[in-house]
């Protein structure tokens, strides 16, 4: 008995202290928007390179946090970089140097068979709060709306809750679905349904929504014409290692890129 | 050189024993890693305000961690599916173990049995590609994924469970019970309600709680066919989201030793009291009610 559990507990505190001593490794923090096209490039890119990329998340607050107080190499940023954030790096010397890596654009979708073709941001909004309950109210057919949302931790979430709900609160009765596969899967089998998805996710049992009359697409995104879109980037400091140019570099090409949109993100 | 039989049975023993120990050290140390991931939600929340607070908006800022809509959506999608499995269950039992003929017995019994080798996705993906439209059809409800579905769902997967466990307990009651029953004037229904039932009534009890245990703790069905809306339900026809599938859809993607972590870590530990309670009452059961030789009755 006493030397299994020695064993257990020494193989328990390695597996522990394992990210803690890759030290000469990349490490790269932040947002989890990000976290699922960094997690499929490191791979990619330890397969190529062999070397050590230790990811995790943490959200784009935490991850430019510790690029800037040196404990990371990359941070993950779902948004740009505040004001705030630049100016305590002004006081500590730093400039740290953006790359925008991918573009996201969340498209509402609808049942094929709905004859909503628009709607506007504060429609989208109102719907989800639990205000607009009725497809009548917003120019369909006389049926109640079936809310579908994603779980509160999805990046694709987060760019709905940020830009259309303005930070309120889904309201509860909303029906949660937890990856783009099942939103759409339960979109097309509802025809009073209305969800949303990120863009690489939506095929032809789904019809997409116009917002406020613009078509959300890779050119409206790139744009900036369409609402529901942002840019997600990473950032480095102003003399990465050699080791983390390399990851930036291999991000950005073109290989990088096919990467970006297997994980549903649109090319930069 | 020999090995006495002494040592030999010595070394068979420890090596039984330390399998053993392993096993039970890893349960050991995964439920120490549970509770103390889970409990510093508590330095944000206190007790009551997880237990019983109504808003679960663990990203929001300021976030809300309450769990009554998923203690309620798990308590309703277990009732329900037990209000279809144990009577489906047990009746299916009976009729194996007491009206069945034994050439019945050998062909349905494996059946149900394989029943449960079914994969909870393919359940759970069945669900939501079948059933879910049907439901709309026919009650015209706004959406097919809620607790009617996931309980029926449920119950599917509960069945076999319920099924076996009682089916043995009912078969191995011994025949001179039913012999005297039968002998005394007792019709076979007489026999079967007034003799068998009682005296397998442990074993039975013990495959509806393990039955219901079941459907609280799976995860994948209600992940897929519940439809998740974090609200008690006031109907059948309301989409729930019980625990395990509140874990399964956050814990991916909660940054590591956040607040939102520890709170689904806790959630998780409330489940594992509720699975508790019922292998406790299960184990108690069968431990009080058992059956010793045949003059217990």
């Amino acid at each position: 008995m006493r030397p299994w559990s020695y064993i257990l507990s020494a193989l328990f505190v390695v597996a522990l202290a394992a990210p803690a001593m890759a030290a000469n490794s990349i490490t790269v923090k932040g947002s989890t928007t990000v976290l699922p096209i960094m997690q499929r490039a490191v791979e990619a890119f330890i397969a190529e390179t062999g070397t050590p990329v230790a990811v995790s998340g943490g959200g784009s607050s935490n991850g430019i946090k510790a690029l800037l107080d040196g404990s990371t190499d990359i941070a993950m940023a779902s948004r740009k970089m505040k004001g705030k954030e630049i100016k305590l790096a002004e006081s500590k010397k730093l400039t740290p140097v953006e790359h925008v890596i991918a573009l996201d654009a969340v498209i509402p979708i609808v049942h094929p068979s709905n004859p909503v073709n628009n709607l506007t941001k504060d429609q989208l909004k109102a719907i989800y709060e639990g205000n607009i309950t009725n497809w009548k109210e917003v120019g369909g057919p006389d049926a109640k709306i079936i809310v579908i949302s994603r779980d509160t931790s999805s990046g694709t979430y987060e760019t709905w809750h940020k830009i259309v709900m303005k930070k309120a609160r889904v309201f509860p009765g909303a029906l949660l679905q937890a990856s783009s596969g099942a939103v759409l899967q339960a979109v097309s089998k509802n025809k009073n349904a209305i969800a949303y998805d990120g863009i690489g996710y939506i095929n032809n049992t789904v019809k997409p929504l116009s917002v406020d009359g613009i078509k959300g697409s890779a050119t409206t995104a790139k744009d900036k014409s369409y609402p529901v879109a942002r840019t997600l980037q990473i950032y480095t400091s102003s003399a990465p290692s050699p080791a983390a140019t390399q990851l930036v570099e291999f991000i950005l090409s073109p290989k990088g890129q096919d990467i970006v949109e297997q994980a549903g993100f649109i090319r930069r | 050189m020999r090995i006495s039989r002494q040592h030999k049975e010595m070394a068979i023993h420890g090596s039984f024993f330390a399998i053993a120990s392993t096993s039970i050290l890893v349960l050991t140390l995964i439920m120490v890693f549970l509770i103390m991931e889970g409990l510093p939600i508590f330095n944000d929340v206190s007790v009551p305000n997880f237990l019983f607070g109504k808003y679960w908006y663990p990203t929001d800022d300021p976030p809300d961690f309450g769990i009554l809509p998923m203690i309620t959506g798990s308590l309703a999608v277990t009732a329900l599916s037990s209000c279809i499995a144990i009577p489906l269950g047990l009746m299916t039992a009976i009729y194996l173990a007491e009206i069945a003929s034994p050439r019945m017995r050998s062909i349905i019994k494996p059946l149900v049995e394989m029943l449960q080798a079914l994969p909870s996705v393919v359940i759970g993906f069945f669900g939501m590609v079948v059933v879910a439209p049907l439901l709309q059809q026919w009650f015209g409800i706004a959406t097919g994924l809620n607790l009617f579905n996931a309980s029926v769902m449920l119950a599917f997967m509960a069945v076999p469970t319920i099924t076996s466990i009682a089916e043995d307990a009912i078969y191995s009651v011994p025949e001179e019970l039913r012999a005297a029953s039968l002998a005394l004037g007792a019709t076979k229904w007489q026999t079967i309600s007034n003799v068998v039932i009682p005296a397998s009534l442990s074993g039975i009890s013990t495959a509806v709680i393990l039955g219901m245990a079941r459907s609280i703790g799976e995860t994948m069905v209600v992940l897929m066919v519940a439809g998740g809306a974090a609200m008690t339900p006031t109907s059948i026809f309301d989409p729930v989201r019980p625990m395990p599938a509140s874990i399964a859809a956050e814990m991916a993607e909660a940054p590591f030793q956040s607040e939102h972590y520890y709170a689904l870590f806790a959630t998780g530990m409330v489940l594992f009291i509720f699975t508790l309670i019922f292998n406790i009452l299960a184990a108690y059961i069968a431990e009080k009610k058992k059956q010793i030789g045949t003059a217990t009755l």
